[in-house]
């Protein structure tokens, strides 16, 4: 009995036990709460559903965090790209600082984050007193939405790049340059192909993680009706009127968008694992 | 795997490489490292530096003052009591999880894995949104709680709950591609030879995996003490019973008392700050791998 759903003999013990203790706290700690937010969504009939999610707030909400989340997970993947290049490359002093600062935004609360970037880049503040009398407001607009995910981002981006470039085969470079390739040939046609995939799963990660992004980003955004609310924000605002079909709806709305982001990740890994095998 | 395999191997190995030593090249890696320090000055550092600048604004005294607030204790013993309660299940969990995706092979076990990591890909807003659902009063289980007189959301269990969901992945995450790499030979060994499973587990399993559980550990303390918006749907912002240390945050941000609002914030910055130190010690013991 043991060995069901077992490949191979195998003499360590607490399979049963661990597996079904895995299985069980996941469906009632994970499972079974989603199951509920689909569920509640299916109570609400299909006109009042299409109302919720297609009202010209929600779609406002949409356009607002899909192009937030995009241009920050864009501006992620190149500075992502030059932070890890000079992390894996390049030697300097305060290098071994610099790598661990990057993880910040995954060990610092959002909460703190927002305030802290609201503060900085507020009229007054560090930053925005040098932007303001440039034209650029960031505090209250979009961009200030965008900085913060950037911010939120940023570690998902260089922590994939960084281990694909140390995988990046150096003969492979010194042999394309002693034929007498330039530096960019090198870089195109070398190093690009080889990180592309693991660019992209950090470019996706970012944006997954940026379009659910409530914490930071509610400080900074002002929350102006129709123009600086993002969709988590109007969730919570159904909850404040007791409106939780509506919310669940919203709610579905955003788990659609986690499933097909966790999807796609999923299938640049393995997209990623077959050009790896394939180089050797 | 072969090949240069930490930084210093790199480095070592460019200093060595011909062509590399040129103005070009030079200049390019001096450009790029600007970059990437001003980049990261600008997103990163500036705002921790603001925390305990703003924090400090009005000195010492007002910094050490902002603790004696009533709320403000209130809400540092919530977020302890929740954390005590979420950080030791989710270790149970995850080192369950971890025996059995790495020790065995079976069906199912990717999916297994991406459902672990679901929570990570979820809105934490919708994190809570789920146990308002389920347990608040027009809930799958409002009527029943409220006949039992069990309040869970707008109350410590649900705020335990979401917290949970929410950091749900990271000790299994640690732990997972650790035991993977380090394979079942000695834990076969030692059944062979007599050992008994909780006896393998903590005598031979336990000692090679516990700088990676520490990691795992400290960082789903920190997002734990840390979450925000799943906590503040649950929450309900009941002053002194709901509030949460990121939620009091928010409160005193709002009525505009920077001084409580960032110290209480520099509280949570300290703890980040120590998460990372510690993994950065952690990465440098032998055995762990980043992944």
């Amino acid at each position: 009995m043991k060995n069901v759903g077992q490949r191979e003999p195998n003499v360590i013990p607490g399979f049963g036990i661990t597996l079904g203790f895995t299985t069980f706290f996941l469906s009632a700690i994970v499972l079974l709460p989603l199951s509920a937010l689909v569920l509640k969504t299916a109570g609400l009939d299909w006109s009042r559903f299409v109302e919720v999610i297609a009202s010209p707030r929600s779609l406002a909400s949409y356009r607002l965090s899909f192009g937030a989340s995009l241009v920050a997970a864009s501006v992620n993947m190149v500075f992502g790209f030059a932070l890890a290049w000079t992390l894996v490359r390049y030697d300097f002093p305060g290098r071994k600082l610099v790598d661990a600062i990057i993880d910040m935004p995954f060990a610092l609360p959002t909460a703190v984050s927002g305030i802290a970037l609201a503060t900085i880049f507020s009229v007054n503040g560090w930053i925005g007193q040098y932007l303001e009398p440039r034209g650029i407001f960031v505090a209250y607009t979009p961009l200030g939405i965008t900085i913060a995910l950037t911010l939120i981002g940023m570690p998902f981006v260089v922590r994939t790049v960084q281990p694909a470039l140390l995988e990046v085969q150096r003969d492979l470079e010194d042999a394309a340059e002693t034929l007498g390739a330039g530096r960019f040939y090198v870089f195109r046609r070398i190093i690009v192909p080889t990180v592309l995939p693991a660019l992209l799963t950090g470019f996706t990660l970012a944006f997954a993680r940026a379009v659910g992004e409530y914490g930071s980003v509610v400080f900074i955004a002002g929350n102006k009706y129709m123009e600086t609310e993002i969709t988590p924000l109007l969730i919570i605002f159904r909850l404040e009127e007791y409106q939780y079909a509506e919310a669940a709806a919203l709610g579905f709305v955003m788990l659609t968008i986690s499933f097909v982001m966790l999807l796609a990740i999923n299938l640049l890994q393995v997209w990623g694992r077959k050009r790896m095998m394939v180089s050797r | 795997m072969g090949g240069p395999s930490s930084h210093a191997d790199v480095a070592a190995e460019l200093a060595t490489r011909p062509g590399h030593t040129n103005l070009r090249s030079a200049l390019v890696r001096w450009l790029l490292i600007t970059v990437s320090l001003t980049f990261l000055g600008a997103l990163l550092a500036a705002p921790l530096a603001a925390v305990f600048a703003m924090a400090l604004d009005q000195g010492w005294n007002a910094y050490f003052s902002s603790f004696s607030d009533e709320a403000t204790r209130a809400s540092i013993r919530l977020t302890l009591t929740a954390a005590a309660i979420v950080v030791p299940l989710n270790t149970v969990f995850g080192i369950t999880a971890a025996w059995c995706i790495a020790k065995f092979e079976f069906r199912g076990k990717s999916i297994l894995i991406t459902l672990i990591d679901l929570p990570l890909a979820v809105s934490p807003v919708v994190s809570g949104l789920i146990y308002v659902l389920l347990f608040g009063t027009n809930g799958w289980f409002g009527l029943w709680l409220q006949d039992h007189e069990i309040s869970i959301v707008y109350a410590l269990p649900g705020i335990i709950l979401a917290t949970m969901f929410v950091t749900f992945p990271y000790v299994a995450r640690e732990l997972i591609p650790l035991m993977q790499q380090l394979g079942n030979d000695e834990e076969e060994a030692a059944i062979t030879l007599g050992a008994g499973g909780w006896f393998t587990f903590f005598r031979v399993t336990l000692p090679r995996i516990r700088w990676g559980l520490i990691y795992g550990v400290i960082l789903c303390n920190a997002r734990a003490m840390g979450e925000f918006g799943a906590v503040s749907v649950v929450s309900g912002l009941v002053r002194n019973i709901t509030m949460t240390m990121p939620l009091q945050i928010e409160a005193l941000y709002n009525e505009y008392n920077m001084v409580g609002a960032f110290a209480l914030a520099s509280v949570l910055s300290l703890l980040a700050v120590v998460t990372l130190i510690i993994k950065t010690l952690v990465e440098g013991r032998a055995g762990y791998r980043r992944r």
